[in-house]
């Protein structure tokens, strides 16, 4: 028994000791603190593919700046929302992938997301004689363009949502639910001076160049405290608030995708193949057992070792698990198996060609590495590729490079398993000189 | 000692079929596109209260009367026995729409509709998906080219090794792709994004299984075993034939388990991977070895059964 095996085993149980601690059942969760981190398509919820339209952007700033704005204010409205878990990430240069988890009903979050929410206010149009100009219906006519007041230091400036201090919902006794505002200093400077000059006229509030309502200015506002009346419902002035609170976003949005996952389908679906990868492991390891023997024996508990290590690596990243990255996690513990496989095939065959023990167990590894290796590396560079076009690219992506992750992950960890795992355990009981007969090898002489 | 080497020409005779069938059945029968290639909006119309599987034959002519008037002559209707619901696709509508599509649906049928979306996906993003997946398989396919050759470099001509480990590939793909075609003919089994990742574990596991067959090549030349190729790469072949079949085998057992008892969702995925599996482990065996032999030989002529020997 050589002391670098004695320190390979202390190794491998310091490891083991820290990976089952990390997934150890802490409260209801079995899998550490925090449990699996699973995807969408497994725990159910609703993810929207937006594209940006960058031509409407603010010319002086560059497009990642705008659509790094836009992801920011996302962020917030979502978070205000009170999604849990949510996910915002920016897909190339001009789209935008939320995923809400939980997320049943989807129309409220696609309402209260995609908005600009742009909010902007309009002053009355008079004709040469000082009369106001109307409609063919009766309605008053607005100016076109957003009203303009100078600030402290004489610039000209447009009144718009980006100078709110905050909105919040409330309700007015006699109109019902409404969206109250608050300037910040410079809102209610340009604020005053607006409502100086429309004292006793119109002034139009509008959202996203819709006409919200049309107030009369009844007297100078100072203060810089105002409302918006529109005829809402209470959700709709909380979100509309959620919205102005988070600033109107930069570039307009569209919907190009979007994809909803009913929890209970991805709760079954997880369960019955949960269950069938048990059978199928359980079927695997039987067959490493009455075929392999005493090494199969061995395999089945440095794969044990693996499965553990595995699940730690998924915990404490934490990787996010989907269908496709179940899938990668399978295919990597099929690649294990074949590892432990290849060295006992070749262990095997030193045998039969009449080597002892310990020379069959080390040529065995030996000649079976470059196979391991070869194989492994191939497979790291299609995982690689994956990975990297998967994350360049758009709706399925994350279900892609999901699969490539865990499936290189798990093949990094299969060689580790069999040529430091399996081979350190084979050396010490052969070293160990307790099992001897060629049979328990699976060999017949 | 199993003959595969000599029994080469038959192998490819039987691969050939296989690949022309496959082919002919894609030109065919095409593949079924998922939305996630065609783009499009897929929902659940749910009628409140729920339509009685009696009237549901009534219920659907009326709605696909109603479709067709509200501009959607394309969508495809079902109805859904066991949630009693109508499953609707149709070309890309965007949320907004859909909700308009819901108030004249329910003006038309007098009656209150709840309409889920499941999947939608503009026609920009479809396409966008199916030519990443293209270009991901192609890359992958080089790389893995290049890296073999590398790992193969001591050996002669090392980028023939690299060319039919990719052929054998290429072969897996085409077969799994064909059966797809006519399996979508039969039971309408869709093409979808999940399907590209199942192809790609095939070919990660073909190109695998090659690499370990190779590797013995390799070593049994440096051992020098026989001054015939032929020979060699036959003694390879048997000499890994435990492991290919065990290590299948395995594979198999989960693949298996997950195809009888797993869940839907994941049911035409695992599809993929029984059938790639199994052509993968017989092209590592019976193809790309033999084309190898055949290649260094400079036999092409003997490529099949039936082609002229040379007097």
């Amino acid at each position: 028994m050589r002391k670098r095996d004695i320190y390979l085993l202390n190794l491998i149980l310091v490891l083991l000791g820290l990976a089952l601690w990390s997934i150890m059942p802490i409260g209801t969760k079995l899998l550490g603190p925090n449990g699996l981190t699973l995807g969408l398509d497994l725990k159910g919820g609703s993810q929207l593919l937006y594209e940006a339209d960058l031509s409407k952007k603010d010319p002086s700033v560059t497009g990642t700046e705008a659509m790094s704005a836009v992801v920011e204010k996302i962020q917030r409205r979502v978070n205000q929302y009170g999604t849990t878990e949510p996910v915002i990430q920016k897909q190339g240069p001009d789209r935008i992938l939320v995923q809400l988890p939980g997320v049943e009903d989807i129309s409220e979050a696609i309402a209260l997301i995609g908005k600009t929410a742009l909010l902007d206010f309009r002053e009355q149009k008079f004709d040469e004689n000082g009369s106001p100009v109307l409609d063919e219906e009766g309605n008053p006519v607005f100016e076109n363009m957003t009203a303009k007041a100078k600030d402290k230091d004489d610039n000209e400036k447009e009144l718009t949502g980006k100078y709110l201090n905050r909105a919040w919902q409330d309700v007015d006794p006699y109109k019902g639910p409404i969206v109250a505002f608050e300037w910040n200093s410079e809102g209610a400077y340009l604020f005053e001076q607006i409502t100086r000059r429309n004292v006793g006229k119109l002034l139009a509030i509008y959202l996203d160049n819709e006409l919200i309502s049309h107030p009369v200015v009844e007297e100078v506002i100072p203060g810089g405290r105002g409302r918006i009346e529109g005829h809402f419902t209470l959700d709709e002035a909380e979100m509309l608030a959620i919205q102005l609170n988070s600033g109107s976003l930069d570039v307009p949005l569209t919907i190009i995708g979007q994809e909803n996952v009913d929890p209970t389908l991805g709760a079954d679906s997880i369960q019955k193949s949960k269950r069938a990868a048990i059978i199928g492991i359980i079927l695997l390891l039987l067959f490493m057992l009455f075929y392999y023997r005493l090494p199969g024996f061995i395999a089945c508990i440095s794969l044990g070792i693996y499965g553990t290590f595995l699940l730690a690596i998924f915990t404490f990243f934490p990787i996010t698990l989907t269908l496709s990255g179940i899938a990668g996690a399978i295919l990597s513990l099929g690649m294990a198996v074949d590892a432990n496989v290849l060295i006992f095939e070749r262990m095997k065959e030193e045998l039969r060609a009449g080597r002892t023990l310990g020379a069959a167990v080390e040529a065995g590894f030996n000649r079976a590495w470059t196979a391991i290796r070869d194989s492994n590396i191939t497979t790291f560079i299609a995982c690689g590729v994956l990975i990297w076009l998967g994350t360049s690219s758009a709706f399925h992506a994350s279900m892609v490079s999901g699969f490539a992750i865990t499936l290189f992950i798990g093949v990094a960890l299969s060689m580790f398993t069999a040529i430091v795992i399996t081979r350190t355990f084979l050396r010490l009981i052969v070293g160990s000189q307790l099992v001897t007969k060629p049979s328990l090898y699976g060999v017949k002489i | 000692m199993i003959d595969f080497v000599g029994k080469k020409q038959w192998f490819f005779l039987i691969s050939l079929i296989a690949i022309v069938v496959a082919i002919i059945s894609l030109v065919v029968f095409k593949l079924q596109p998922g939305l996630d290639f065609t783009g499009g909006t897929s929902m659940t119309i749910n009628f409140i209260p729920k339509v009685e599987q009696s009237e549901s034959p009534q219920v659907q002519s009326q709605l696909r009367q109603e479709m067709i008037r509200l501009g959607h002559p394309e969508a495809k209707i079902q109805f859904l026995k066991e949630s009693r619901d109508f499953f609707v696709r149709t070309k890309f509508i965007s949320p907004e729409k859909v909700n308009e599509l819901r108030d004249n649906i329910e003006a038309a049928f007098h009656r209150d509709v709840e309409i889920s979306v499941p999947l939608e996906v503009s026609p920009a993003i479809a396409e966008k998906t199916a030519r990443n997946a293209g270009i991901a398989v192609g890359i992958a396919a080089i790389a893995m080219l290049i890296y073999i050759a590398w790992a193969f470099r001591r050996m002669p001509r090392p980028f023939r090794w690299g060319t039919c480990a990719v052929v054998a590939l290429i072969h897996d793909v085409l077969i799994v792709v064909g059966i797809f075609s006519i399996l979508g003919q039969l039971t309408g089994a869709e093409v979808n994004a999940m399907f590209i990742t199942g192809l790609l574990t095939v070919v990660g596991y073909s190109i695998n299984n090659t690499v370990v067959v190779f590797d013995r090549v390799r070593e049994n030349i440096s051992k020098h075993i026989s001054p015939d190729f032929a020979v060699t790469v036959n003694c390879s072949l048997t000499e890994t034939l435990a492991r290919s079949l065990n290590t299948s085998l395995t594979t198999l057992c989960v693949i298996l388990a997950l195809l009888l008892f797993g869940g839907v969702t994941i049911h035409y995925f695992i599809l993929v991977l029984f059938i790639g599996l199994i052509v993968g482990t017989y092209s590592s065996l019976c193809i790309a070895g033999p084309l190898l032999v055949i290649w260094e030989k400079g036999e092409w002529s003997k490529l099949l059964p039936f082609a002229k020997r040379p007097a």
